[in-house]
Order: structure tokens, then sequence, then C-alpha cells
């Protein structure tokens, strides 16, 4: 069930910058797709590692190391319970899914991918799933072979099955799309790859806030998400891969904590995870990551889709009655994202009247330039809503974007 | 006019108003009625890529001084662009080049537009700078 107005205005509480003024009125924030606010439970985990637990983790005897280590720990298991993967060992932590996307880039595309070979990503990917897919086919004369999509932005699923063949070794895509919204149908994408032996690494980053995640369920090979668009920490993200897969990987990066002896003539490397996980990691976020999962735990993710899918069907309704404006992305199955144009208006002079008016909302290419120009535009102007956002919010944004409509007509 | 009076009249002038709406309806004056660059100057060699938005300059040297045109996809930007031409265009490129451009600080416009909008404003500036140095080296030869 979706939250009452009350249980939203205590969920606000947990969440001070809300209280913030920009430019003399109440902030409304509806930038979550680029990143999250973070609630005190969070905040206060870090706080209390850096006071009373701050050591290494897995080497130190002493009490704060085992005591770090063990938080450090909790959140990896948090991790594989929140999407639902069969063992810990799977869940290798990283700076975010740009990063978890380079380790498979460098690791699995190291050991696996070769001359000839194809990897297939779709036209809406973030510049993060496109340009390590790039340099990797650069590097191993691969070639990269890309999923075109509708004017909706979904992806033509029978043009998908037209590029897959014996040479396909992995496909890439993205969960949920940033710029535009769209849910894509990862469980059967995955389903028919793995009928010619392809791998298939889910983007993440968008969805992981706003849909259940059943990696085992769905299937996929890798999963990569980052923390600070689930309300976590910036700077943190895990990896998801599958057990024997990760196993046959070479290591990512070299360095401590990865190796298992090291001499002059050989090193070996440590078991899984650690063997992905080069040096001392941002342990304090790691542990502080714990405690968004922990947050997002407690409020359900039923019943955060259903009170983010009410708020974007409030918005699109909304923002449909300004003259000239039209929604980028109308997929069937989409997350709480609404991106628009609006004729003869350039999204950054509406950006900042809106930011005048104390409202924050993204502009522009949104890191998938090459999905823009498939869709004939040079960005959009988007909105994306979190369960921490109102009805009175988005009246408020129709409020200025009614006045911005009118000063820069 | 010098560059200097310029700007002290552009700051003169936006500190007359008092909300924010007046003085961004003023700049979005500026962007509409500004004289944009001809067509066949907005070329991609005459581009400014910004991350929101483009900025087209041109240049032209005549009689020892810097005549700029240039355009914005972006209304206000266009407005802005519209403010730094005022400062600059039809000054010698000796006095272009040791100008200190403030007024953007001045009249509160860099609060406004934070780091990562007005970064094709300020490499825009930093073009209008090496069009005075290649010019000032064109005029001691000639």
């Amino acid at each position: 069930m979706p939250f009452t107005e009350i249980e939203i205005q205590k969920i606000r509480e947990d969440f001070p910058v809300l209280l913030e003024k920009v430019n003399g009125k109440p902030l409304v924030y509806f930038d979550n797709a680029a990143t999250t606010q973070k609630p005190k439970q969070v905040v206060a985990a870090i706080e209390s590692y850096y006071y009373s637990s701050n050591a290494n983790i897995h080497r130190g005897i002493h009490h704060l190391a085992e005591k770090a280590t063990a938080s450090f720990e909790a959140t990896r298991k948090a991790l594989k319970e929140f999407i639902n993967a069969a063992h810990e060992e799977e869940i290798i932590f990283t700076r975010g899914v740009t990063e978890g996307i380079n380790l498979v880039a460098n690791s699995f595309g190291k050991a696996f991918i070769h001359k000839g070979d194809e990897i297939i990503i779709s036209t809406m990917e973030h510049h993060s799933n496109i340009v390590p897919w790039q340099m990797l086919c650069e590097e191993k004369g691969a070639i990269l072979k890309v999923i075109p999509i509708t004017d909706a932005g979904e992806i033509i699923f029978e043009e998908y099955l037209k590029l897959l063949s014996p040479n396909t070794k992995l496909v890439a895509v993205v969960h949920a799309s940033n710029a535009l919204g769209t849910i894509n149908p990862v469980a059967e994408i995955i389903q028919h790859a793995h009928a010619v032996g392809a791998k298939v690494l889910i983007d993440g980053a968008q969805s992981a806030s706003h849909l259940e995640i059943d990696v085992q369920a769905m299937d996929c090979d890798f999963f990569a998400i980052s923390a600070h668009k689930l309300y976590g920490p910036t700077g943190v993200g895990i990896l998801y891969g599958k057990k024997a897969l990760l196993e046959a990987m070479p290591p990512y990066q070299g360095g401590g904590e990865m190796i298992k002896e090291v001499t002059f003539e050989k090193t070996t490397y440590n078991e899984l995870p650690y063997k992905f996980e080069a040096g001392t990691p941002n342990i304090a976020d790691v542990i502080a990551f714990k405690a968004a999962i922990d947050y997002i735990n407690k409020l359900g993710k039923k019943a955060i889709a259903a009170y983010e899918h009410e708020l974007l069907t409030y918005a699109t309704a909304q923002l449909l009655t300004i003259e000239g404006l039209k929604i980028i992305g109308t997929a069937q199955h989409k997350v709480s994202v609404a991106s628009f144009v609006i004729e003869g208006i350039h999204h950054q002079d509406l950006a900042i009247i809106l930011d005048q008016q104390g409202i924050a909302i993204r502009t522009g290419h949104h890191c998938t330039q090459p999905l823009m120009h498939r869709l004939g535009i040079l960005g959009t102007s988007r909105a994306s809503f979190s369960f921490y956002n109102t009805k009175a919010e988005i009246d408020a944004l129709m409020v200025a974007l009614n006045k911005a409509v009118k000063m820069l007509r | 006019m010098s560059i200097e009076e310029i700007q002290e009249q552009i700051i003169d002038e936006m500190d007359l108003f008092e909300d924010w709406t007046d003085k961004y309806e003023y700049i979005i004056e500026l962007g509409k009625s500004l004289k944009t660059i001809a067509e066949d100057k907005k070329i991609d060699s005459n581009k400014i890529k910004g991350c929101q938005s483009n900025v087209w300059l041109d240049a032209n040297f005549t009689d020892g001084k810097v005549a700029f045109t240039a355009d914005s996809d972006a209304l206000i930007v266009k407005g802005l662009v519209s403010l730094v031409l005022k400062v600059f265009s039809n000054q010698t490129p000796q006095d272009i080049i040791n100008a200190n451009l403030d007024f953007i600080e001045k009249t509160g416009l860099s609060q406004h537009l934070a780091q990562t909008r007005s970064n094709g404003l300020l490499s825009m500036v930093k073009q209008i700078k090496f069009y005075a140095m290649a010019y000032s080296v064109q005029g001691t030869k000639s």
C-alpha cells in the first residue's frame, strides 16, 4: 500500500536537507535520478564508524579491527539479501556502477572477449555502459552492436533477437533508463542471450531504488548498483557476479587484500570476493550503505514503488496541461522519471528559472548523448521522484514551470 | 566608452532590479533582441560547446578595433552573451587583453549561474581574449 500523508511527513523528517531554502523558497528536490538525499540514519552510521570503530578491516587482530570488519561484512550480507544473491562472496564492493562495469570490461573482457566477438548494448545506455565496451572492443577487435528503440523509448525486441548470434559474448543493458524511465524486460533479454551462450550485465543504477531486485530469478550474470542512488553514500557500490563466473575471471586491480601470497616470482590471488577488492576500501561508506538498505527495507519496495508510481502518474498528467510540452519516454513500464521538452524553450533556460524558485530538476543530455541523437533532441528537462516527494511539491513545480514558460516565451 | 565604464554601467543597471524575476526578464529581453551572428558564421569552428547549451562567436578586426557577433541556443545565455559583447565589442585588442571582467561577479549573476552553467560563457570570454591576442599581433605587423 502507498504511504499516507502522515507517513510521508515522518519520512521527510529523516531527511534534513528537505528543509533547506533555495533562493528564499523551500527546496523541491526532483533530481533523485542523479542522486538521492541521505536519511539521518546513514549519516549517523558514518559518524558512529569514525567515532567508535575506525580501523582497517580483514587484517587486524585487535578489537576495533574486528568490529569494523564485522560491520563491513554485515553490509555485504544485507546486499546479498537485498538482491537475493545466492552467496555473499558474489557481492563485490566497488566505487559505484561505473567501476562495476569497468571491472567487468577489464576482467571478464580480458579473459573472454576475443577478436570478432560481439557485445550488445541498447540505444538508451548511459555513457558509462557504452564507453567501457567501446574501449574493450577497440583493444580486442570485438564488435559493438546496438539494439534500436521505438519513439516511445522501448527496446525493439525483434531487433534484439536479430542481433543475437553465436558470436555474441556479452549483452549489457540498463534495467531502468535514467533519461526516460523505461523499465526494460531484462528477464527476457537475459533468457535469449543465454540461449546463444552470451553473458549478461544489467546496469541497476536506476532500478535498485524503485524495483524489487532478484538476481537469481532474473538470472543475470552481473548486476551493478550505486549506493548514492539508493539513499546511501557516494563513492560506494556493488557489482554482483555469479560465483563460478567471478572465479573464472582474472583480478581487476592488484594490491593489498586481493592476494593470498606474494613473492617476487609469483603472486597467488585471494578467494572471492577479496580477489576483486584490492586496497583498503571505503569502509565508512560501505558500513553506512547498510543503513540505507535497512531504511529502504523498512519502508518496503512494494510501498515505495506504488507511491512513486502515484507521483509519476500525477506529475505526468499535470505536465501535459502545459501547452507545447511533450513527455520524452512514454514506455508502458516506467520508474518515476518524467522527462520532457517544451516547444520553443531551451532546457537550460527552464532549469535556471526553476532554480530561482527553489526547484531542482536535471536538464541536458543526461549522459545519454546517443539516445538524445536517436530521439532527435539536444536534451530534456527531467523531474525524478522519490518516496519523500509529495503531490504538493509537484504542484509547486507546476506553478514554477508555468511562470518559467510565461517568462521564456 | 571604455570597458571599465561599460561594466560600471551594467552593474548600475542590474542594481535597479529588486527581484530576480525582473532581472531575468531583462536578461531574457536582451537575449531576444541580440543581433545574432550571420548564418554563414554559425559554423562548428565558431562554436563553443557547453554542457547544456552552445555559443557561437565570430570576430571582425577593422580600424584597430575588434567587433564581435555571437549567438546561443539558450535564451538566458544569449542575454548574458549580449552583455559580454556590449563590454568587449568595438574595443582595441590591447584593451580587451587587459580587461578584467568583473561585472558577472558584481551583478550577482555568477551566483545565479553556477559554474556548470556559466562554463560556456567563461569559455567565450577566453575565446574573445584569444581573438584579441591574435589581432594585436596582426596589428603590430601591419
